[in-house]
């Protein structure tokens, strides 16, 4: 392996970059922890803490919804700290100049981020939760796809060890399953910002129904008889409606990522690396749609809609990485031609796989 | 000379009026059988310090506080249409308490430009935390174990105001804000007085953090006036 080739699959760096990553998805579920308790506001000073330093603050103070507040705050501290560590490390040690700047926007996101997570505190404004949220699971896909790219296997893929071709109407699929699942996230984050609890109670129907009833007296009857403790903002007919499409999509999801794993199978074949992680793809969904209805049965228990939003992103970057490792490969690989059909006295030999 | 006639004859009539005065009185009954209160034994017990406050019995919520005859108790009635009345500025401040990581009381109404003060009776610290939906901003302030009493005052009517803790999320209170010193709150017996309230014909509104509101109308003329209302829940 020539030493550009080293740079590139330095052990090392691809390692911090999974730790990265890692403490990034440790960092999602506990800021999933801080609103599935509604702890969001329960530390209303930032970047200080009840007046202390944020590192400072009395363990004593560890309680309730501050626990889970001042924990996602000290993580994410630690994740901004490993992120811009990495970033100066691909900056110095990484000769790809795209691999730099990604290292330079994982910094300003994360930055970006953490002021976002501030700014909601502090402006006392929902909204920016709801961004906050989808923010961090693009931010959590960048970190993937740092350790994807660092990795020794990314090298060798770039290389063109594995040469099949994966092809056009496969791609598509596979992204455009991606961005639904991406809408799907910014759905169940505006949901969540609603503080309203379940809209629908019970699951597969909705209030009893098919498609529930969202007339005004409806919603002012289901009001009328819900004793939610914590998230007891009144439902309204958009967090009804809300919860319904996201359930369609959901469906949509499901029948789209095993579409895709049946033509992986057909075109690439059972044992290539794309097929299994298309397989794995929909074992997650499988078990995201069983968390979805779980949440509901248990009222939206916190650890279980937290759990929820931690498979969601694993399901969003799963995709994101199909498509990034998919993309690599040719759409089609040019015919063989015949020695036959080639002039010349030496009679070249096929150089050429053939097309699937 | 003639401002002197004016301030008499306006005193004359404020007298008048306030002679005049009355109050309108009525009882809230519940019809029907309301869900079953949540118990919160598990959320406080899953914290030390208020479990440790609370002793033996663990509150329940007091969504619906009926009696034994129907008699239902957190109802805020007020005459919906009498605005740019409130004499809050120089009402005496009402005051919510936190005492075993619950707010006391859990409803209750002022004037538009009154304060409420609120204290903290835990060994805890809380953050207070009000949510508008009616213009009257957001506040959130830390307040700590036998720290000083924050102060607050809301400036537009709003029914429901929420103040709540999030590091103790199942502690929650709603304020009514009235433009108007005319209301008042259903009390365990059901009963509501609006006290001293101008002759004139008055649209009575009585609302429930549940259920809603229902109004009814009303002319005061020389003698208290009784108006109930009827809830029912299905």
């Amino acid at each position: 392996m020539n030493a550009k080739a080293q740079n590139r699959n330095d052990p090392w760096l691809h390692r911090f970059a999974v730790l990265t990553a890692v403490i990034t998805f440790l960092l999602l579920g506990i800021g999933g922890l801080v609103t599935s308790h509604e702890a969001g506001m329960s530390v209303p000073d930032w970047p200080t803490s009840y007046g202390y330093n944020m590192f400072a603050l009395p363990i004593k103070f560890w309680k309730g919804g501050a626990f889970f507040e001042h924990s996602h705050r000290l993580l994410a501290s630690g994740a901004g700290l490993l992120t811009t560590i990495l970033a100066v490390w691909i900056w110095l040690k990484d000769s790809r100049k795209w691999m730099k700047w990604l290292g330079v926007i994982a910094f300003l996101l994360v930055v970006a981020q953490g002021v976002l997570g501030g700014l909601r505190v502090t402006l006392k404004m929902d909204n920016l939760g709801v961004i906050h949220g989808v923010v961090a699971q693009s931010f959590f896909i960048l970190m993937c796809a740092i350790a994807l790219f660092t990795s020794r296997f990314w090298g060798k893929w770039s290389a063109g060890e594995k040469t099949f071709c994966v092809p056009r109407g496969l791609r598509t699929l596979a992204l455009a399953t991606t961005v639904l699942v991406f809408c799907q996230l910014v759905l169940g984050a505006t949901m969540r910002g609603q503080h309203a609890g379940l809209a629908i109670p019970d699951f597969p129907m909705a209030y009893g129904k098919i498609w529930p009833d969202t007339s005004a007296d409806a919603v002012a009857r289901y009001n009328a008889v819900r004793m939610d403790v914590i998230s007891e903002n009144p439902i309204k007919t958009f967090g009804i409606i809300l919860q319904m499409v996201h359930r369609i999509v959901a469906l949509a999801i499901f029948v789209l990522v095993a579409a895709g794993v049946w033509r992986s199978w057909r075109r690439l074949g059972g044992k290539n690396l794309l097929t299994k992680l298309a397989i794995f793809w929909l074992a997650l969904i499988i078990c995201q749609i069983a968390l979805g209805a779980w949440t509901i049965w248990s009222n939206k228990a916190a650890d279980v809609a937290t759990l929820h939003v931690l498979v969601g992103a694993l399901s969003l970057v799963t995709g994101a990485l199909w498509c990034i490792i998919a993309f690599r490969r040719p759409m089609s690989l040019p015919e063989i031609v015949p020695a036959t059909t080639i002039s010349g006295v030496f009679g070249t030999p096929p150089a050429m796989v053939a097309n699937k | 000379m003639k401002n002197a006639f004016s301030v008499l004859a306006i005193g004359i009539f404020g007298a008048w009026q306030t002679a005049s005065a009355a109050d309108i009185t009525g009882v809230i009954t519940l019809k029907g059988t309301p869900p079953a209160e949540t118990d919160l034994s598990s959320y406080i017990k899953g914290n030390a310090d208020c479990a440790a406050m609370q002793g033996d019995k663990m509150p329940t919520t007091h969504f619906f506080v009926v009696g034994s005859k129907g008699e239902f108790a957190d109802v805020v009635v007020s005459l919906n249409n009498v605005t740019g009345k409130s004499t809050g500025a120089s009402a005496p401040p009402a005051v919510l308490d936190q005492k075993g990581c619950i707010y006391v009381p859990g409803i209750f109404a002022v004037q538009t430009g009154q304060k409420i003060i609120v204290k903290t009776s835990d060994s805890c610290p809380h953050n207070v935390h009000t949510i508008s939906t009616a213009g009257n901003g957001e506040h959130n302030d830390v307040q700590m174990a036998g720290g000083a009493d924050l102060t607050y005052t809301f400036g537009k009517p709003e029914a429901f105001l929420k103040f709540q803790c999030d590091v103790h999320p199942w502690m929650k209170s709603w304020v009514t804000v009235v433009d108007s010193p005319y209301f008042s709150v259903s009390d365990k017996d059901g009963k509501f007085v609006i006290k001293n309230v101008p002759p004139g014909k008055y649209t009575v509104e009585a609302n429930h953090r549940k259920l809603g509101a229902q109004t009814q109308d009303v002319e005061v003329k020389d003698g208290d006036v009784t108006v109930n209302f009827t809830f029912t829940v299905k």
